[in-house]
């Protein structure tokens, strides 16, 4: 019994039956494939997280974004008095997380790439965006940088996913996708 | 100096009572006794705490009742946390522990003293911290993530507790030598108690990391240190959290090798093997904590994908093994015992009735299908950026803690009752369905929760309407739905579980003292009425039949692989990403 001593002494002298030796077998090759699943991806695959990042000042991460909004505004979101800034395709795009906002709304359009800045002011946030469903851990001083081809026109709409206090579920943002050369 | 304490240590074996069970034949040290039934009570005062909160919880996340407000969300949310996983896994592996030397080893367990003051010392902790955390200012979740700051009472309660499970694991350690030396077992050590060291080994490295994080986090939250990188918090945090979970695993296989060994008498079918298993837990413990860090910045993939796969899945590895090796031991002892007819009679005519036997085959199931494969899925580095945060991973965590250790250690408790505590349990007709109820609830929960992250529902969220948010948005309506089953789910869990704790409480209170023929209890299952011959000695090859087991293990691995790449197949639709 397995509450007693083993009862050969030599126990790690014991052959194995056949169908034990095959389940590890199995089982090893399957952890093989399933590691070499994560590598190929990363070769022929085309939703990698980027390892792009820097360090950052919160404040200089904050006039950056301030600067971009400038440059690129092109409205307000509804009544929020939120700044909409539309990226130029292939350009930088620029969003902060802090207590409770993810902002600026952006506007992207389809089929293009971006290089997406991301960075917190405060805490940790989580961004998540919906219902995409594509979700990237975002800290204070460091400014991840990914690069993202919208596929769908619409609006998504960016939730808080990390927990970050108790206003953390009315942190939202926008991103707007249009048709090529159908900017508003 | 050697005399000396060799000369104590006599003394300290005269001194001790044992008494001999008359079930097992083991000989039990009363202080052991004593230690083992403080601490599975305190265990069960917490996860009824615990629990309770955990009802709440899904009661508000369902969004027809939405019981609580934000602010009592998050602090219940972050009090639940921390009374199961922390309190009631911890007090119950403490017990665990004490049971896996001294009682099964024959021997005295070594310095009681010391494991007294580690009882006190983890209730004063436990006790802190929830003091803190009802204050209000302290709801930053059980992982409190830095620059979020606690209460300076919340990091000291935490490492309170924590410097008293470590002197707990050295009390275990001092007895196994305790035993080797004063021979009271012949050979190695059991399969048991193997599984339940390598818990402690675990235990021991993840209690490290956990002070190496929380040392520092009470020190800045006291203003003495200015500054914690949030990442390497993360990093060396989860060095203790997730490391930590292959505590609750080690503890809970071990648990069920225990209870089929003294439900149906099985023996391992090899012990090479089952041990090599336990092994692979100890080898690749340290790096599960990049399972936290698959979408966080700033880390390199090489690092994420070498790390998350624990080496190239040798844990998982090893976790498979178990699961074909306990099945497998059921099987091989069902059929000795006259249940030879077919591939299934030996699972058919198992003891279904037996709670103890009910819960550890739940257990095992639902750990293995609900919460094995979704751990793996969720582990995959790229696949994690679609259920990061999502309520798939509280989802696939219930499957592997609630559905998996809480119901094994429950399960085991029906034998402890009788064996241990010495007292019949009380309302058999409700023990039998408690295993059910309990694990179907569990089940449940975990399977909804994975369905609404599947469709990006966010955990730790108090508002999914976004009602008072500047941007609205609405998840689909599906997501609304899994979360009220999840909520019905969630009753149906409760009343299991305070099924459980109502039985173990009545019968540690007012139970029938078991008599010196033994408890009435039913402990070992009968065997059928015509023993046969299938199965010869385990552990030999060739003489193992064990059809049932290759079924059941060719249905998971199934499941797991088709699983697995449909997942790869959604992640390929989202936007490319670089
Ligand atoms: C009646 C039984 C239980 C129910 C109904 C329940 C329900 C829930 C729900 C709904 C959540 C919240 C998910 C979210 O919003 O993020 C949660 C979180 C959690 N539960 Fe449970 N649970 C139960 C038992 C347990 C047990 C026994 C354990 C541990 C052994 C456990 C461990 C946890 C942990 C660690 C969290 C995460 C807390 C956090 O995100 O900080 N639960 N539970
Ligand atoms: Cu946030
Ligand atoms: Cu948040």
């Amino acid at each position: 019994m397995a509450v007693q001593p083993p009862e050969a002494r030599l126990w790690w002298n014991e052959p194995v039956a056949r169908g034990e030796l095959v389940w590890v077998a199995v089982a090893f090759l399957w952890g093989v494939v399933m590691f070499v699943m994560m590598i190929w991806w990363h070769l022929e695959g085309r939703q990698n997280l980027s390892t792009e990042v820097y360090r950052i000042d919160p404040e200089v991460f904050r006039s950056r974004v301030e600067a971009f909004v400038e440059q690129h505004k092109v409205g307000e979101e509804g009544t929020t008095g939120i700044p909409i800034a539309r990226v130029p395709p292939g350009g930088d795009a620029y969003m902060l997380g802090r207590l409770w906002e993810w902002w600026p709304v952006l506007e992207l359009e389809k089929g293009k790439t971006y290089r997406l800045h991301l960075s917190s002011l405060d805490w940790q946030h989580g961004f998540s965006l919906q219902p995409v469903n594509m979700n990237i851990q975002v800290h204070p001083g460091i400014e991840h940088v990914l690069t993202i081809t919208p596929t769908e026109a619409g609006v998504f709409s960016v939730v808080c996913n990390e927990f970050c206090g108790v206003g953390h579920h009315q942190m939202t943002g926008r991103i707007r996708v249009v048709e090529p050369g159908k900017g508003g | 100096m050697a005399t000396a304490a060799a000369g104590l240590g006599g003394l300290e074996a005269l001194a001790a009572r044992f008494r001999t069970c008359p079930v097992t034949g083991l000989k039990v040290d009363a202080a052991a006794e004593t230690l083992i039934k403080v601490n599975a009570v305190a265990a069960v005062v917490f996860l009824a705490i615990g629990g309770l909160l955990g009802l709440l919880v899904a009661l508000t996340r369902w969004q027809g009742v939405h019981l609580l407000g934000p602010d009592a969300f998050y602090l219940v949310l972050t009090a639940h946390g921390i009374n199961v996983l922390l309190l009631w896994i911890i007090f119950f592996e403490v017990a665990v522990l004490y049971f896996a030397s001294a009682v099964i080893l024959n021997s005295r367990l070594a310095a009681p003293q010391m494991a007294w003051v580690a009882f006190v010392l983890m209730v004063s902790g436990a006790l802190t911290v929830n003091w803190a955390v009802l204050q209000g200012d302290s709801s930053v979740m059980f992982t409190s993530y830095v620059p979020m700051q606690a209460s300076p009472l919340f990091y000291l309660g935490l490492i309170l507790f924590a410097v008293g499970a470590l002197i707990a694991c050295f009390v275990f350690f001092g007895t196994l030598v305790v035993a080797k030396e004063e021979k009271t077992y012949e050979g190695s050590i059991p399969l048991v108690t193997f599984g339940a060291l390598t818990a402690a080994i675990i235990a021991v490295f993840t209690i490290a990391s956990g002070a190496i994080i929380l040392i520092p986090t009470l020190l800045w939250s006291l203003g003495y240190i200015r500054h914690i990188d949030s990442v390497l918090y993360k990093l060396v945090w989860w060095g203790m959290g997730h490391s930590s979970q292959q505590i609750n695993v080690s503890a809970h296989v071990a648990v069920w090798y225990l209870i089929g060994a003294l439900v149906l008498g099985a023996k391992p079918i090899s012990e090479k093997v089952s041990r090599l298993a336990f092994f692979f837990y100890i080898l690749f413990l340290q790096i599960a904590s990049a399972h936290h860090m698959l979408v966080e910045p700033g880390l390199s993939a090489e690092w994420k994908v070498f790390n998350t796969s624990y080496a190239m899945y040798l844990a998982v590895l090893g976790s498979m093994i178990h699961g074909m090796t306990v099945p497998g031991a059921i099987e091989a002892a069902q059929r000795k015992r006259g249940f030879t007819n077919g591939i299934f009679e030996w699972l058919r005519k198992a003891p279904w009735d037996n709670p103890a036997f009910a819960g550890m085959f739940l257990s095992l199931v639902l750990f293995g299908f609900l919460g094995g494969i979704s751990g793996v899925v969720l582990g995959a580095e790229q696949l994690n950026i679609m259920m990061h945060n999502t309520l798939y991973v509280p989802g696939h965590f219930h499957a592997t803690v609630v559905a998996g250790t809480t119901l094994a250690f429950m399960a085991v408790t029906y034998l402890v009752l009788p064996l241990i505590f010495r007292r019949e349990v009380m309302f058999p007709t409700l023990a039998k369905w408690q295993p059910y109820l309990f694990g179907i609830g569990a089940g449940g929960i975990s399977l909804f929760m994975m369905g609404a992250g599947t469709l990006g529902v966010s955990r730790r969220h108090w508002d999914i309407t976004f009602s008072d948010a500047a941007l609205g948005f609405d998840y689909p309506g599906a997501a609304f739905l899994m979360l009220g089953l999840n909520g019905l789910f969630a009753i149906l869990a409760t009343v299991g579980g305070a099924l459980y704790v109502v039985i173990t409480v009545a019968s540690v209170l007012f139970g029938e003292r078991v008599g010196p023929e033994g408890p009435k209890t039913p402990i070992s299952a009968a065997p059928a009425a015509v023993t046969a011959e299938a199965v010869g000695k385990y552990g030999s090859a060739g003489t193992l039949h064990l059809p049932g087991t290759y079924v059941l293990i060719t249905v998971f691995f199934v499941a797991f692989v088709l699983y697995y790449f449909v997942n790869w197949k959604y992640l390929s639709e989202l936007w490319p990403m670089g």
